[in-house]
This record gives C-alpha cells, structure tokens and sequence, in this order.
C-alpha cells in the first residue's frame, strides 16, 4: 500500500535529495514522530504506575475487584465493561483501517461512510468512559476504619482479630444514607431496633436501609462478607474516618491516594487523546464530505489521522493490560 | 492544488492506490485482525476472571501471559492497522528502536535505582 519507492537506487541518490529516502511525506513522517514522543509520555505513566505498585507497603486494589459493575445491572461482572469498552476501541480502529483503505481506492463514499462510523465508535467510548469514571467516583457503597480492635469468626468459625484502621466495607443501599450520616445530615437517623442496625432518612419519602453485611478485603485477595452480630460489633468498633467512592484527597478502593490518581490521570490522559481523536476525525471526515481529498488527488490526510486513531488503541491495550488485568 | 511539501519524484505513499481486487484483499486480512485481536481480549478477561491471584505461582505465568498476549495485540495493531509492516525498513527501525531502547531503559533504571528512597524515609504512598 504505502511505500512503494522501494525501487532499487544507489544509496547515495538515495540520501542525495530530491526524494523521500524514508519513502513517505514529511506529514505522515512527523505523525510517526510525534506518537513515538506520546508512547514514551504512555509509557513512563504506565512503568510509574507499576513503580508506585510495587514500592506499595499496604495491599493494592485488583481491577477484577474493584471494575465488576455494570450499567443498570446488579450483580457482579469482573472486567466485562472493560472489555466492551476495549472492544468498541478496537471496532472503532478496524472502521479507521477501512476508511483508510477506501482512501486508497479514492473512493469519496466509502471514506465519508468508514470515517462517520469511526467517529460514533470514539462517542461510544467516551461515553461509556464517562459511565466508568462516574461509577468510580461515586464508589460502590463506602467504607470506614475501625476505631478499635475487633474479633470476629471467619468462615470455618476460627476467631480471628481485625487491627485498628482496618477498612471495613458497607453495600449500596447502605452505604447511600451512611454518606448523609457520616456528613452530618440530620434527616438521617441510626436506629436499632431489637439488634437490626438501620440507617433512616425521614424526609418527602423516608428510605431505610438495614445493615445485612459488611464486607472486608472487598478489594483485594480474600474479600469475605460479615453478617449478624460479628457485622454489628464491626459497626459498633467504626471511627469518624468514612470514605464513598473516590476524588483527588481520598478513596474507598485504596490506603493509598496515588492508586484513584493514577486512575485518574492515565485513563483521563487516555481519554482526552480519545477526545482530541473524535474531533480531528470529525474535521477529516467533513473535508471528505466537501470533496476536498478528492480536487487534492489523494486522501493521505485520513491515513495520517488514522495513525493517531490507531494508536490510541494500541494505548488501550496497553492500559487494559497493566492498569486492569495486572 | 499546487502544493510545496512534494519532492518532485513519485516516491511517496501519497500515490499508494491500489485496485479494487487488491481491496478485498486487503479487507479480508483487515477482518482476520479484528477477529484476532477480539479474540485475544476475550481470553484475556476469561483468564483475569477464572485465575484466582491467591495461587501466586500460577499467577505470576499468567501475568506474564498478559504482557506475551498484549505484545501481540500491539505487534497486530502497529504492523497491520499502522501499515508499519509495509513501511520501508529504515523508517520501521527509526521508529521502534528508539522506542525500545528508551522504554527498556526507563523499566531498568526503575527496578534497579527507583527503590532507593524507600531506604531514607518512607514518604511514598
């Protein structure tokens, strides 16, 4: 397809001037250029994220645990949104490849009708991006610190202790009125009634949640859940220390910050190069609509926004491999 | 358009056109990747999912798995979907080698100098 000067010349005409010795545009070459300096900026995010991992003292939150939700399903799904949206990417690329390759052919149709196709398929990532860091911030439920020691039985009914500052893991529905709790709402109200434990919120509609079970290691190997009366000594032992979801200062998933930053910035880098990507194709993919590739003679321009396309999918890859699966 | 970025000889992808056999062609090796990359991500989560982390031996053949198979995936996506396959040999090397040279320096001096700190204070959390 591309470079067919591999006609055989001496290499001093070759490197004389007056020809391209790498056999492409100065364009297309610079796009080469650029994403090798945007790999290294990749992958020097990604290497400190393994760095940072690995100099770790306290456990680090796993991606089958902590990215298990689906939209509008209950239930747990371990990295099946992850991969719909590794597999959207993907999709959006090959759309990419064939736009390219209608380039190729000139024909004006075929482009026009690739290149729109590729643009839906960035939107749809986007969006379920946005779906992603939304569920992330808000937090599957809660935790909060134990205050104090305490000892609980695990499965086989060995007693076990759990050291102060333990996180402990409260569910959904629970965790929705202990975030107006934990914040001083005073229309929420703790109640206990004959030793069931619940969170009430009086207002327009009173909800009420009952604490069921506690989770511990929710993130991490191991995660068990508490229920009867080892979940209330758990609740009983909490300090004021609450955390939901995640922002810039604090997190559920982790002890340590720089896992929900790290999130943050390598898949918000990621994301913002998706952006940019979903508006220069919408630029290629209007020159196209006008017939401006077609009076050039040449559709080399969607061949160069197609390396950027192209790689940040391969990004993606990268990404999904080491920030999720790892 | 008269432009002033061409050297006056034909020897750029710019006149990279190909016929409309020559099309198919290329689209059915284009489906073949997708299906190959689609696939690799399916055993990939399928393997994140069955795997429990606790078995550390197994586990630590399976990440290395992970970064075998995405390697792959890469490899799939720069030679095919980039058209580096077909891209002279000069431009391929001027492209990966730096690149590979970098990035393995940067994990060396990370594993063997990036620890140092944690001796002084431990600060890094």
């Amino acid at each position: 397809m591309s470079g067919h000067s591999n006609d055989n010349v001496s290499s001093k005409e070759l490197w004389g001037g007056g020809r391209s010795p790498y056999g492409i545009s100065y364009g297309k070459m610079y796009m080469w250029f650029f994403l090798v300096s945007d790999a290294l900026t990749f992958g020097g995010l990604l290497s400190a994220y393994g760095f940072s991992r690995s100099a770790s003292e306290s456990p680090w939150p796993i991606g089958e645990q902590v990215f298990r939700a689906l939209p509008g399903l209950d239930g747990q799904y371990p990295l099946i949104y992850v991969a719909l949206m590794t597999f959207i990417l993907i999709v959006s690329s090959v759309t990419m490849v064939l736009a390219v390759e209608a380039g190729h052919r000139n024909d004006k149709r075929g482009v026009i009708r690739w290149m729109l196709a590729t643009i839906v398929g960035g939107m749809f990532f986007l969006g379920s991006q946005a779906w992603e860091w939304s569920h992330f911030i808000h937090g599957g439920g809660g935790s909060f610190l134990l205050a104090k020691e305490v000892t609980i039985a695990d499965e086989n009914g060995t007693l076990y202790t759990l050291p102060v500052g333990e996180p402990i893991f409260m569910d959904h529905h629970f965790g929705e009125l202990a975030e107006g709790y934990a914040n001083g709402d005073s229309n929420v109200v703790l109640e206990n009634d004959h030793g069931h434990i619940k969170l009430v919120q009086y207002g327009e509609h009173t909800h009420e949640a009952e604490l069921h079970s506690l989770t511990i290691d929710k993130y991490i190997i191991g995660e068990r859940e508490v229920s009867g009366d080892d979940a209330a000594q758990l609740w009983d032992a909490r300090s004021e220390s609450f955390k939901f979801g995640a922002n810039m200062h604090e997190n559920e998933y982790a002890m340590q910050q720089s896992y929900a930053n790290f999130f943050f910035f390598i898949t918000g880098f990621h994301g913002f190069h998706v952006f940019s990507g979903v508006v220069i194709n919408i630029i290629i993919f209007l020159m196209a609509l006008q017939g401006v590739f077609e009076k050039r003679g040449h559709y080399e321009m969607v061949e160069k926004v197609g390396l950027y396309w192209h790689f940040i999918d391969l990004v993606w890859v990268f990404v999904f491999t080491f920030f999720y699966l790892i | 358009m008269e432009r002033d970025d061409l050297i006056v000889n034909d020897s750029y992808s710019l006149n990279a056109t190909h016929s409309e056999e020559a099309g198919v062609k290329i689209r059915k090796n284009i489906i073949f990747v997708t299906v190959l990359l689609t696939a690799i991500t399916a055993v990939e989560v399928a393997m994140g999912i069955i795997f429990k982390r606790a078995e550390t031996y197994t586990w630590e053949a399976i990440k290395w798995t992970f970064v075998v198979l995405t390697l792959v995936k890469a490899g799939y996506i720069v030679m095919s979907f980039m058209h580096l396959g077909e891209e002279k040999s000069v431009l391929k090397k001027s492209i990966l080698l730096p690149y590979v040279m970098f990035i393995i320096y940067l994990f060396y001096i990370l594993a063997t100098e990036g620890f140092g700190h944690l001796f002084n204070h431990n600060s890094f959390h």
